[in-house]
């Protein structure tokens, strides 16, 4: 009988230890997916810092470091200098990416360095309990909103995305969504492109992916992906912000 | 080779951290040590498999070297005061995943911003630890720029060997003030194949982690006990020392880097007044030489500690001498370098 279907190769068989409905397991296959479409799991170096992120060294099936938070990109640049034919990416969340690691995640795309980013952005500090993220929207309730995210004295919800394709050497920056079949094919559809613009050494690649944390948000799983059609897509449009061919 | 050239501190060390493998060099500019950051700019960018950059922080600075080090590639950074305070977290993860590397530290005056001369106030935070956790660094102590060079050249080698970091801790003064060196050709060092560890790609083998944590409190105690064993071999093979006119001494001073230097100008002055005093000058900090004080300190001498600092490695001094005889302590503070006349009158107050 033909496999149809089966586990990627790039992903190890420890189960994953996510909540039920949180859309990093959705994001790590398909990282891991692209990365054997791509035949590159044996030159792939990931890079996991703090956060919900931390396990991942566990499920990929490629070398792995563990970075301190936030410190992610600088981490692979060190890597990618000294390794320019590796394949280096980071899996960082909204903490990391948004917060106190904006510096590293800022200058390594402005350097343009040859790395891949997968940026998850849930909205809340998944990990330590669901606290404010920098990308959580206005009104929203966390530990640290608890009367919601009021503009006056938290500002606003960062669109990364959209911030970091200012800079001229970001040269894949994009945003995608796990909430449903048609945006999960788009979202694998982006992560390659991503990897791509790596393998043809044409610089830093950032793809955001908008996904459901239904344990700190308080939602169903059902409930959770529609939160994120409806309240978060709407602030965080998705799309490509930087594409190869624009930057050439 | 044999040839002498002359040269600053601070470059002194970027050459022989080329001569030693490094071509990896991640930085951010800080006065005193702004020199080395420049040189390893004007070399390393004109190397192939090189690289150089300047990092956006001393945090992205010290990270890059983590992600370098992982790959096992000869890298170093370099900082003073304010910036290898930034850099400690990154420190401690370098030591918690065993990854080799070398940090410089060419000290200003603290703490705060405080100012660009020398000073040897970060002695505490260089040897016992620095950032958080349990976690030793190896720190050597130059006091000629002859001894950066070849300091910088074996601090390589120690990182490698024992997979773990290595602090130069310099003062202002030895990375801004130049001398004649040479760039001896080493003997080839036998050092452990980084080949079961490091992060290339995992082509024909079974992926490597390196990781800076565990959240099984079991196995995190061994992991940092196995870190300790590791130090104990340190401290038992490691210690480096300089001890000079130590026969029938009256008093011993006991100083290191630039202090050390000074003192040796203090003994032969003494001399000439009839008065012998001896000098222990630790090179390695950690492991500091432990033994040689305690065994002085049998003989009955006195010690005079004199430090660029309120008194930090003093207290290192007085744990290996375990109240056995006194130990008195003269510094300097604030940028200010303790006179020859100043340290003469200090050894003449306990005679």
């Amino acid at each position: 009988m033909k496999k149809v279907f089966g586990r990627p190769e790039a992903l190890t068989d420890v189960p994953f230890t996510y909540c039920p409905g949180c859309h990093h397991g959705i994001a790590n296959r398909l990282i891991a997916e692209v990365i054997d479409e791509l035949g590159i799991r044996e030159k792939t170096i990931g890079v996991c810092p703090v956060g919900c992120s931390v396990y991942a060294y566990l499920f990929f099936k490629c070398d792995m470091l563990g970075a301190s938070h936030g410190r992610a990109p600088a981490a692979a640049t060190g890597i990618k200098r000294a390794r320019p034919n590796s394949v280096v990416f980071t899996y960082q969340g909204d903490g990391d990416v948004a917060a106190i690691g904006t510096a590293e995640i800022v200058h390594a795309a402005n350097r343009g360095e040859n790395i891949t980013a997968i940026f998850i952005n849930n909205a809340i500090y998944g990990m330590t309990g669901g606290q404010m993220a920098p990308t959580t929207l206005i009104g929203q309730v966390t530990q640290t909103s608890p009367y919601g995210r009021d503009e006056k004295t938290m500002g606003y919800p960062i669109k990364m995305a959209e911030m970091l394709s200012t800079l001229k050497r970001a040269t894949y920056i994009s945003r995608v969504a796990l909430n449903k079949t048609a945006n999960i094919v788009k979202a694998k559809k982006s992560i390659k492109k991503a990897f791509q613009t790596q393998l043809e050494g044409k610089g830093f690649s950032l793809v955001e992916i908008l996904s459901a944390c239904p344990t700190n948000w308080g939602l169903s799983p059902v409930e959770a992906s529609k939160w994120v059609e409806e309240k978060m897509i709407p602030y965080y449009p998705l799309g490509e912000f930087r594409v190869p061919e624009e930057v050439e | 080779m044999g040839e002498k050239i002359l040269m600053k501190g601070n470059e002194a060390i970027g050459e022989s951290a080329i001569r030693a493998g490094c071509r990896f060099f991640f930085g951010y500019p800080i006065t005193p040590q702004s020199e080395l950051i420049a040189y390893m700019a004007k070399k390393l960018l004109k190397m192939e498999d090189a690289a150089f950059v300047q990092s956006e922080s001393e945090i992205a600075a010290i990270n890059m070297v983590y992600g370098a080090a992982s790959t096992g590639a000869r890298v170093m950074t370099s900082s003073s005061g304010p910036g290898i305070s930034l850099k400690q977290e990154g420190i401690s993860y370098l030591s918690v995943a065993e990854l080799p590397c070398v940090v410089v530290n060419i000290m200003r005056s603290g703490p705060g911003l405080g100012n660009i001369q020398p000073a040897q106030g970060d002695y505490f935070q260089a040897t016992k630890g620095g950032g958080h956790g349990d976690y030793r660094l190896i720190v050597l102590a130059p006091s000629s720029i002859q001894e950066l060079v070849d300091l910088t050249s074996e601090a390589f080698d120690l990182a490698d060997k024992y997979r773990n970091p290595v602090m130069i801790l310099a003062d202002g003064l030895l990375g801004q003030m130049m001398e004649a060196v040479e760039f001896k050709e080493k003997p080839k060092v036998e050092l452990p194949d980084k080949k079961g560890w490091t992060l290339t790609g995992c082509e024909g083998r079974e992926p490597h982690c390196i990781i800076p944590f565990d959240l099984d409190p079991v196995a995190f105690e061994k992991w940092t006990n196995n870190l300790g064993e590791k130090y104990i071999k340190i401290k038992e093979k490691e210690v480096r020392y300089e001890a000079i006119n130590m026969e029938d001494a009256e008093l011993i001073i006991v100083a290191y880097g630039t202090v050390a230097r000074i003192a040796k100008t203090v003994i032969n002055n003494a001399k000439k007044e009839g008065i012998n005093i001896g000098l222990i000058r630790p090179i390695t900090l950690f492991p500091f030489p432990e033994e040689i004080i305690a065994s002085t300190a049998e003989k009955a001498k006195n010690f005079l500690v004199v430090e660029m600092s309120q008194g930090q490695m003093v207290e290192d001094v007085r744990l290996a001498v375990e109240g056995k005889t006194e130990v008195h302590f003269y510094g300097r503070t604030g940028g200010m370098i303790p006179s020859q006349e100043e340290i003469l009158r200090e050894v003449k107050r306990y005679l």
